[in-house]
């Protein structure tokens, strides 16, 4: 009678799971994030030049958090990319600025295709606080290894780089970028440090979501030494990690966010009144706060699957890929009903709402989109 | 709970997949009703009420309930075991769902002693269906206003007045109700009482209701001087409210303590993308789509985020923000789901989702089309969706009432 179920099943898609460690740095990170990250810090960072600030980088380093997901061999705590999902999700609640998850995605691309010299050189220093990004979207908008332009050629004993990279997190701040490029006629990566940048081939890009730095870095004339490249051997999976990484990180921040915006749409709704009711009491205000609600449910259950199933062979990249779609979708949604529901005060750079619907639409620009994560969702589940 | 003997539980596993693999009935050649609230004959009642029996006296209903009762007296992870291999084997749904899944939960959790003796065995066997009297013609989101009069004399109350939208009204023997005691009290929840009523007294009828689909499944039942027994109260007179809002927390599974087994047909949403295979557009399979495509990711991501939501609820640092948000928006979530994807899975069939029921030429025999106008029977029934919001934005996002 029913029809027969296909190839596919709910049932082989990733489960929840959630660590006691998950639970620790989860409470941990929320105390510290709203204690270091008032809205009016936010704000103040915005201005700031760097974007962050020092001190509390200097504290998170000390909190073991750069180490998390880092062997302990290369002075680590040897957890995994799952146990940095709940710290950055606070992070993103409390839209805290910093370098935090350009600097964790760049050590995983280390930890991924580096050397074992390369990782012993750079990953403990990681841990201590060293700042690193990672250098991958192209001004062709894409950030893939079967799509890029930039290039590393042998020169002697060194490789000579050309090309231009866009969206580079905290690139002035950081002491090594990690670019992708063509040598040899497949892609790689490459480790730039911070000698080589200079005012004029890193430029401060503006950008939607202002409580983040980017940088555009070209990369014409600038000399590595080979030692610098990557194993190549490993780019191809260096790749994949990269893209499922920063995904999980963009979805964590941004159901953080979420929860975030929620609460603040919440509070308006609660204290504004007019026609001598409480707005919030308004059925087209409450009802469309439900939905928000409940998509950001869903947003978060995604979150924590794709955490805990982030290195399942299959299940991972499709749990990482619905949970960018479903917190993108969450955000946007929630971020976009909280300007409409504050009305001529929604309107205002002074309302929040606005860094939540631009955190949206910058994530959305980074890795993949709603859309893109949904065509490569099709092929993937059909 | 702490302590379940993991091999006892695996041998329960194994003999109920067993049990489940070789009892399941396959094609009774009739179309066996997808929830309890479908049922329109009398030949799909009698069929599920003898399967029904059937999975409660070989133990795997009720699993989980007291033995003094007729339950099994085993941990509930014993029930979820049942649950699993019912779900494996595709079993039809369990026929007594107002008894299985609140008034049985309710009894146990707030009834006497002698009730519990009284009513839980024949809820388990289903030899005693049971209904629920709460809306009424003029009062239905707007329970709180229930009009339905019962009027104590003597040892016995009387009941006037009507309850609508009866499901299984004409099969039940018992009704959990709702009723006005007293037309004076201070505010209308105040005036209510609950009673397990029996159904079986002079003066109780039922009409039964053509739905949408134009299938039978729930009726309008009347009272004229029905008198019931003064011990039929539950609690106190006044205490109705109170009663009928727990009851309504195990009806929109709130909170547990079910019985276990469906009272809806579990599917998997991956059904549709099975059907987008077989289903032709354009001379190509619809899953070359790549507009159908689309909405098929949608709909899988939905139904993943929701089977996790289920998950998460049982990690409770996961729910610390708000204990209550999950449990009180899941009705409203998987409804409106299940809703959304009847209707698409309708339309993407394309000219043959023109057919209904009863032609040849319909798509899975109309499981589509007829399930997409059911589904508005879970959207509506329990409380609307837009209560449902209300109750989500007043209980769990502290949005104020008026
Ligand atoms: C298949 C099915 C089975 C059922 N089985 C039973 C049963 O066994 N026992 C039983 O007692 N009842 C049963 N019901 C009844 C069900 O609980 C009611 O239909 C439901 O609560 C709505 O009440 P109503 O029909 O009077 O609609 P109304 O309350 O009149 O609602 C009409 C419309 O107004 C909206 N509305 C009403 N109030 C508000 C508000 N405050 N804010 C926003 N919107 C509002 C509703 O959402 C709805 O869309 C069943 C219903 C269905 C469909």
């Amino acid at each position: 009678m029913s029809p027969g179920v296909g190839a596919g099943h709910m049932d082989n898609l990733g489960t929840i799971g959630f660590s006691e460690e998950q639970a620790d740095l989860m409470e941990a990170a929320s105390r510290f994030c709203r204690e270091k990250s008032p809205i009016e810090k936010v704000r103040k960072l915005i201005e700031d030049e760097t974007g962050y600030d020092d001190a509390v980088w200097r504290e998170i380093a000390e909190l073991g958090w750069l180490g998390i997901a880092i062997p302990e061999e290369y002075g680590g705590v040897g957890l995994s990319i799952a146990e940095v999902a709940p710290v950055i999700e606070a992070m993103g609640r409390a839209m805290m600025a910093g370098p935090f998850s350009g600097t964790t995605l760049a050590a995983q691309a280390v930890l991924a295709s580096g050397t074992d010299k390369q990782k012993k050189h750079v990953l403990p220093k990681i841990v201590e606080g060293a700042i690193a990004s990672l250098a991958v979207a192209e001004p062709s908008g894409d950030w893939r290894l079967d799509r890029i332009d930039a290039r590393a050629d042998v020169e002697g004993d060194d490789l000579l780089l050309s090309g231009v990279k866009r969206f580079v997190p905290d690139a002035r701040a950081a002491r090594w970028i990690i670019a992708s490029v063509i040598h040899d006629g497949a892609p790689g990566l490459v480790m730039i440090s911070r000698s080589l940048l200079t005012q004029e081939n890193c430029r401060r890009e503006t950008i939607i979501d202002e409580t983040k730095r980017t940088y555009e870095l070209t990369l014409d004339g600038l000399r590595v030494p080979k030692s610098a490249l990557l194993d190549p051997a490993k780019a191809r999976e260096a790749f994949e990690v990269i893209e499922r990484t920063a995904n999980l990180l963009a979805s964590a921040e941004m159901t953080g966010a979420c929860a975030a915006c929620i609460d603040y749409t919440i509070d308006y709704l609660t204290t504004r009144k007019q026609f001598g009711r409480t707005i919030g009491s308004y059925q087209a205000l409450k009802h469309p706060t439900v939905d928000a609600y409940v998509d950001y449910e869903q947003a978060r259950s995604h979150v924590y699957a794709a955490a805990h199933s982030f290195n399942d062979q299959g299940a991972g990249e499709i749990a990482v890929r619905m949970a960018k779609a479903q917190s993108l979708k969450a955000l946007t949604f929630a971020a976009d009903r909280s300007i409409q529901f504050h009305g001529g005060f929604g309107f205002t750079y002074d309302c929040d709402a606005q860094l939540y619907r631009r955190r949206a639409a910058f994530h959305a620009s980074q890795f993949g989109d709603e859309a893109w994560q949904r065509r490569r969702l099709a092929d993937l589940l059909f | 709970m702490a302590d379940v003997d993991q091999k006892a539980l695996a041998t329960f596993a194994a003999d109920a997949d067993a049990w489940f693999a070789e009892h399941c009935p396959r094609d009774p050649g009739f179309m066996l009703p997808l929830t309890f609230m479908e049922v329109g004959t009398d030949q799909q009642f009698e069929f599920l009420r003898d399967w029904q029996h059937k999975v409660w006296a070989a133990g795997y209903l009720g699993a989980a309930w007291p033995k003094d009762y007729g339950g099994g007296g085993l941990p509930q992870a014993f029930q979820d075991a049942a649950m699993a291999a019912m779900k494996k084997h595709d079993a039809p749904i369990m026929l007594n769902a107002i008894g299985l899944n609140w008034t049985g939960p309710l009894l146990l959790d707030m009834g006497t002693e002698e009730d519990r003796k009284k009513y839980i065995k024949g809820i388990l066997s289903a030899e005693d269906i049971w209904c629920q009297g709460f809306s009424e013609p003029e009062n239905g989101s707007d329970l709180g206003n229930a009009q339905l009069k019962a009027v104590r004399e003597g040892d016995e109350y009387v009941l006037n007045g009507s309850k609508i939208w009866t499901t299984q009204g004409n099969y039940a023997k018992y009704m959990i109700l709702l009723a006005r005691t007293n037309p004076d009290a201070p505010n209308k929840y105040a005036g209510l009482s609950f009673f397990l009523a029996p159904m079986t007294v002079p003066g109780v009828t039922t009409q039964p209701i053509r739905k949408l689909t134009g299938e039978f499944g729930f009726t309008q039942t009347f009272f004229t001087d029905a008198r019931i027994p003064a011990s039929c109260l539950m609690g106190e007179e006044g205490q109705g409210w109170l009663v009928a809002m727990r009851t309504l927390e195990y009806e929109r599974g709130a909170r547990k303590g079910q019985a276990g087994g469906y009272m809806m047909t579990s599917f998997d949403a991956f059904q549709i993308v099975d059907l987008a295979k077989r289903a032709m557009r354009a001379g190509a399979p619809a899953i070359d789509d790549p507009v159908i495509r689309d909405r098929l990711v949608e709909f899988i991501i939905e139904a993943q985020g929701l089977k996790l939501c289920n998950e998460r609820g049982a990690i409770a640092p996961l729910n610390q923000d708000r204990p209550m948000g999950l449990p009180l928006s899941n009705k409203l979530a998987w409804t409106e789901f299940v809703r959304r994807l009847n209707e698409f899975a309708m339309t993407l069939t394309g000219a043959a989702g023109g057919y209904y029921v009863g032609d040849e030429n319909a798509v899975d025999e109309g499981l589509w089309t007829r399930g997409y106008l059911n589904a508005f029977s879970a959207t509506i029934g329990g409380g609307t969706s837009q209560i449902q919001r209300n109750i989500v934005a007043e209980h769990v996002l502290g949005l104020p009432k008026k």
